[in-house]
């Protein structure tokens, strides 16, 4: 398998704080990874420095064998690399078909507004907002607000799409409908790095989990070796959750 | 073409009708009315369309102002003139607009407040090129006679209302104009869907700027003085904001009515209380923004919307 990010020794401060600190890692072409770690470990700050967001204070990201270290957001974006929001971002004035067609817009360059709208509507068929194409993002709900930032990460063509808890806050025939979509776009053929919280969905959909804890990757690898390793059950998982995972094996 | 669009071409046609009825004091009239819808739907395009409430118009109004000034004195002819002042402030804005337009909110108001000062300051100081504080005098340009000089100048105001307008209708249709709608709504979602938004934002202010320029170009040219006090004054800069929440911001047809009621009120307020006319006017437009806080545009919708309710 090749690689499609390489991340290497790469860290963010910010002043006195360092959110990440000197993590390497690469993301295989096709994979599903689970970034995972409790509150303020620097999954999102990890997301934002590939992004171009909060660039990385050193160390290098390769995307692709392109060097994106200081690459502005829109660059990363043109490239492929897209993403959802943990606090959902959407244009609230907008229809949500308008939304999407912003996305399909900006990131190929040369796209009219014609075609992009044409193209988000076959989006937002598959995130099953087409009932909704014309309401402003505004008055959605949030698992609406949720696919809908997922039809826009999918309008941009991404090789490389990370999924910033886009199960927080949902009920859980809301999160089964989002697992099937995650699903369905791994068997695509894209490559997703999705930060979560709720271990089912990680261990359904993941091929392979990184764990991050204080800034610094604790560990790597299959998602039933990863949750076993006494580091990330004393860091996040807790002992309980370690004593019902083996009860139930 | 949306039909607000094409209301307010419609609206700028009849203003060109002003000159078969009236005399020199409507022209005079007619022609601050369009450099006034001039300014405000130049302000618009930064204020209305990106979210970016600009401070600068007056920076501009006068910076077009000596540029043509300082040209005419020159011998160069006034079309030629304001052009080079259109284009050199569309530059000058575009380049600002990178450093400035990292600022939000209020920090990007004060920083172009602060534009207008710099400008003032230089023109105040480049004693040799301007006049400094004495101001400048501008060469007669058009014929002879009152009625014909009016009519010469208000034709030319109204040539660059048009031209503004054409502009400004084909931006809010366009890609540009779709771009600037999505960084209003949320910056950080633009970027991150790919748009480059310190482009975008940095035509949006160009485009504010440059016909602003032209307006001021051919203002100096009409009134044949100019001085710093006169053209960089802040009112410049605050009126096309008073106009657009008047008129409706964001809507070009809005914005436009909203010039033109303000300066009747103006009128009408100086006129008929011309020792506290600023009081009055002052009280008045908090009344209106009260009342209206959506503009004038929102008359219509709201009144449908009342009757739908009843029925």
């Amino acid at each position: 398998m090749s690689e499609i990010l390489r991340l290497h020794r790469v860290s963010r401060r910010f002043g006195g704080l360092t959110a990440l600190r000197e993590v390497t890692i690469g993301v295989n072409k096709g994979e599903v990874l689970g970034l995972i770690g409790p509150n303020g470990a620097g999954k999102t700050t990890l997301v934002n420095t590939v992004c171009g967001v909060t660039p990385a204070s050193s160390g290098t990201v390769t995307f692709n064998d392109q060097d994106i270290t200081r690459l502005k957001t829109y660059q990363t974006a043109r490239l492929g690399l897209s993403r959802t929001f943990q606090i959902v971002q959407p244009f609230a004035e907008f229809t949500a078909l308008d939304n999407v067609a912003a996305a399909a817009l900006f990131s190929q360059p040369g796209t009219s507004l014609k075609s992009a709208r044409e193209e988000a509507r076959a989006h937002l068929n598959f995130v099953k907002l087409d009932a909704q194409a014309d309401q402003s993002a505004a008055t959605l709900t949030l698992a609406m607000r949720k696919r809908l930032e997922l039809a826009k990460a999918l309008a941009m063509k991404p090789k490389l799409l990370f999924l910033d808890e886009v199960n927080a806050g949902l009920n859980s025939a809301e999160v089964a409908r989002a697992t099937r979509l995650i699903h369905q776009l791994a068997a695509s053929g894209i490559t997703i790095v999705m930060i979560e919280h709720l271990m089912k969905v990680v261990l359904n959909v993941c091929t392979r989990i990184a764990v991050l804890h204080n800034g610094q990757l604790i560990a790597d690898g299959p998602p039933r070796d990863v949750i076993k390793e006494p580091a990330v059950v004393d860091a996040y998982l807790g002992q309980q959750y370690a004593q019902r995972n083996a009860a139930h094996g | 073409m949306t039909r607000s669009n094409l209301a307010l071409l419609v609206l700028i046609a009849c203003v060109a009708a002003l000159p078969l009825f009236a005399g020199p004091y409507a022209l005079r009239l007619g022609t601050i009315a369009c450099m006034y819808a001039v300014l405000a739907l130049s302000w618009n395009v930064v204020g209305g369309f990106a979210g970016y409430p600009s401070f600068a118009t007056a920076a501009f109004f006068g910076f077009g102002a000596y540029a043509t000034g300082v040209l005419l004195n020159d011998g160069v002819a006034l079309t030629l003139s304001v052009v080079a002042a259109l284009i050199s402030s569309f530059a000058l804005a575009a380049l600002l607009g990178t450093v400035l337009l990292r600022l939000r909110g209020h920090y990007f108001a004060i920083a172009s407040l602060s534009l207008v000062e710099v400008l003032r300051e230089f023109v105040n100081n480049a004693t040799d090129l301007t006049g400094g504080g004495m101001g400048l005098n501008i060469p007669l340009t058009s014929g002879s006679g009152i009625l014909a000089d009016a009519s010469f100048f208000f034709f030319a105001m109204w040539g660059l209302l048009l031209a503004t307008a054409l502009v400004v209708i084909a931006v809010s249709s366009s890609k540009l104009g779709f771009g600037l709608a999505c960084i209003r709504q949320n910056e950080t979602a633009s970027n991150m869907v790919g748009l480059n938004a310190t482009l975008y934002k940095s035509i949006a202010f160009g485009l504010s700027a440059c016909f602003v320029s032209a307006a001021g170009g051919i203002y100096a040219a009409w009134v044949h003085y100019i001085d710093p006090s006169d053209v960089f004054d802040i009112l410049y800069s605050v009126k096309p904001i008073v106009m657009a929440l008047m008129g409706g911001l964001g809507s070009p047809f809005g914005v436009v009515c909203g010039a033109l009621l303000y300066l009747g009120l103006e009128e009408v307020v100086w006129r008929n209380y011309i020792q506290i006319h600023s009081g009055v006017l002052g009280v008045l437009i908090v009344i209106l923004l009260l009342f209206l806080p959506h503009g004038l545009t929102s008359l219509r919708t709201s009144m449908f919307w009342r009757k739908a309710k009843h029925v």
